[in-house]
């Protein structure tokens, strides 16, 4: 992918300085002039910011190969270039996209009315909302480890306290061991980086690329970076703090922490994997993360399942598709453990990251919004939601259909991609591993559907008023998750992908995924499924999902969690060594 | 041995410390100086390394001491998050324990 000349400029190159600079001049600027006119500077910046994005893609449909840009003129080693090759540009427009519709969203948590006074939750969040867009776009663009380290550490810092901006003993409590965890994560990011400098002078990627050998210097910078990002990216077992953190914060603050946040570290480990160190890497330490990530889809999803707040339903799945994003790796490799189905994987990986993040922001606004409408999210004693809420019940409905890979939503066909790329490569195991998670996520749509179409025993009354900005903001998320495939289909990807997508074998395997989501449902949910809730215990698989809500409790214990941080680096970088 | 060895044992040392502190000091606090501990490692790591000049061929190899401040300006600026963080914490909990409470079922 970096055959062309990398070290001039290109034409648009300007454009990435750009995007990187925007969110962080509006930062600036607001604090400036403080007060109200920070969301003002918000949401001016936020079509401008889409509209960026949008000529980043057409200056990059317009050039062969990735758009580059020096800042000041140097060229690498000693300067550092922002390239932005196809995933850069579609997860730059992505999270322009999301930005945009999580903004029309918290208008009515955050945004001040003329007459309302100003609070600093809210200075903050929009604050907080524009370094992390900033922080991301600098993740995709940078051209450099280092820049990158700064990146996401960047990242982190604007993370960290939109979990706490209820202010909550909770919230503080969650927030402060996400810092600390990702502190870990990072720490051991930058050791494999100065690894990598001392090993081989430089950190620029394409440079780094072209000069790295499979040597034990590079398995251990490999495996130490990798098992720091995988902390950042709460990759089951290092998922100490995900459900605290994006469980506990306000709706418009865990959409972004789900949607965007995570996708930052994820992109890191595919750009090391795939692009930086493709001659390291091996097909078996790469069975290593998918595994954790089939451990996580098998975990979060039942413990998702398990949950009696929506929030935190919504959390688990996060954990579940977390594990999901992982399985494209091993899909780069053939049988012969060489690396030539990539492209393939990496195209699937950035779509469904893509997918996640609007399907899953949808689903936070939508369980916001029911909160916020009910005074609670008991996900039992929402009988009667879908009558009072039927736009946020649709979003949230959409986006659980939309993830677990319905036609035509982007996940369907970040599925399709990998079921292809496991077929070719032989890995039949993956195969299962991929339609299960969509099972899984079949499981918890169905249990919820059954839950908000039930008929109250009293009608709901008192129901507070929501926004409809921010219901429609949740639904048009959702829907652009559904219909994602599309998109790709009509951009970079070949249209023959969706030739088949209507047949009556794709409309079998629908119902069949399902109908295992219900039985799913049905074994592990803490009441029956239909009829009424009786606290009655249950016999059968309820103690089975006891037993993993148990596990999970132990593996997000913090010694365990740290003592599973240094195995899954001492594995990998064993698996890489052993190739 | 060499200046550069003695540096990179430091380091190793340095390291191992750190991560004993984190994986086993139950207080906030101590994790945090564990991981303050830590990134000296890695700092004193990448202090030999520059001086083995390994890009270059130089004596001393400059470009590490340039990314060397960035880091520790990161590294700064994290602490003073987490100390913020931990504050409030004790102010709104009076208590600095990381342990979530028991589910309630």
């Amino acid at each position: 992918m970096w055959a062309i000349d990398l070290w001039m400029s290109t034409d648009g190159g300007a454009l990435l300085a750009a995007a990187v600079l925007l969110p962080f001049v509006g930062m600036l600027l607001g604090l400036l002039l403080g007060g109200r006119w920070l969301q003002r500077v918000a949401f001016v910046l936020m079509p401008l910011g889409l509209a960026l994005a949008l000529a980043i893609t057409a200056a990059w449909a317009n050039t062969e190969g990735p758009l580059v840009y020096l800042l000041g003129g140097w060229s690498p080693p000693l300067g550092i270039a922002l390239r932005a090759d196809g995933a850069a540009v579609a997860m730059l427009l992505a999270v322009a996209g999301v930005v945009c519709g999580i903004g029309l969203f918290a208008r009515a948590d955050f945004g001040l009315g003329p007459d309302a006074p100003e609070s600093r939750g809210a200075f903050a969040y929009w604050l907080l909302l524009l370094a992390v867009w900033g922080a991301l776009n600098l993740v995709f663009v940078s051209g450099d480890l280092f820049t990158l380290y700064v990146a996401l550490e960047l990242l982190t810092f604007a993370g960290v306290p939109l979990v706490c901006l209820a202010g909550s003993g909770e919230t503080l409590r969650a927030a402060l061991r996400y810092m600390l965890f990702a502190l870990c994560g990072s720490v051991l990011y930058l050791l494999g980086a100065v690894l990598l400098y001392g090993g081989y002078g430089t950190l620029d990627m394409p440079l780094l690329a072209g000069v790295v050998q499979p040597e034990p210097i590079a398995f251990a910078a490999l495996a130490l970076m990798t098992a720091g990002l995988l902390a950042k990216t709460a990759l089951f077992p290092l998922h100490i703090w995900l459900p605290p953190a994006h469980g506990g914060a306000p709706a418009a603050a865990s959409a972004v922490l789900s949607a965007l946040v995570i996708k930052g570290s994820w992109f890191l480990v595919l750009r090391l994997w795939l692009d930086v160190m493709p001659g390291v890497a091996s097909a078996q330490a790469a069975q290593l993360l998918a595994g954790l990530g089939a451990a996580a889809i098998v975990v979060g999803s039942v413990v998702a399942l398990r949950q009696q707040r929506l929030k935190l339903l919504v959390a688990y799945s996060t954990v579940a598709q977390i594990g999901y994003l992982f399985l494209l790796f091993p899909m780069a490799f053939d049988a012969a453990g060489d690396m030539v189905l990539r492209d393939l994987a990496a195209s699937a990986g950035v779509l469904q990251a893509i997918a996640h993040a609007t399907a899953k922001a949808g689903m936070f606004m939508a369980a916001g919004l029911v909160y916020a409408a009910l005074g609670h999210d008991r996900i039992d004693d929402l009988a009667g939601a879908a009558r009072a809420l039927p736009v946020a019940v649709a979003a949230f409905l959409v986006g659980g259909l939309a993830l677990m890979g319905v036609v035509p939503s982007g996940a369907y066909l970040a599925k399709k991609l990998l079921l292809a790329s496991a077929d070719a490569s032989g890995q039949w195991w993956w195969t299962w591993v991929l339609q299960g998670g969509a099972a899984f996520t079949a499981g918890y749509v169905v249990l919820v559907a059954l839950r908000v179409f039930a008929r109250p025993a009293t009608p709901l009354t008192e129901l507070r008023p929501v926004s409809r900005l921010s219901q429609w903001a949740a639904l048009g998320l959702a829907v652009a998750s559904l219909l994602l495939s599309l998109a790709a289909v009509v951009g970079p990807l070949p249209a023959e992908l969706l030739a088949k997508a209507f047949s009556l074998e794709e409309l079998g395997t629908m119902l069949v995924l399902f109908g295992a989501g219900a039985l799913l449902a049905a074994a592990l949910a803490r009441r029956p499924l239909l009829g009424k809730p009786s606290s009655a215990v249950r016999p059968g698989l309820g103690g089975l999902g006891t037993a993993f809500e148990a596990g999970d409790r132990l593996v997000r214990q913090w010694p365990s969690a740290m003592l599973a941080l240094l195995l899954v680096a001492g594995t990998c970088g064993w698996l890489l060594a052993r190739a | 041995m060499s200046v550069e060895t003695l540096f990179a044992l430091t380091a190793c040392a340095l390291v191992g410390i750190g991560l004993y502190g984190l994986i086993a000091q139950p207080h906030p606090l101590r994790k945090l100086v564990a991981f303050n501990i830590m990134g000296s490692g890695v700092f004193v790591l990448f202090g030999a390394l520059a001086k083995r000049g390994a890009a270059a061929g130089l004596a001393a190899d400059p470009v590490p001491q340039a990314l060397l401040i960035t880091a520790i300006v990161v590294a700064f600026a994290a602490t003073a998050v987490t100390v913020a963080l931990l504050l409030r914490l004790i102010e709104s909990t009076d208590s600095a324990s990381l342990a979530e409470p028991p589910a309630k079922d």
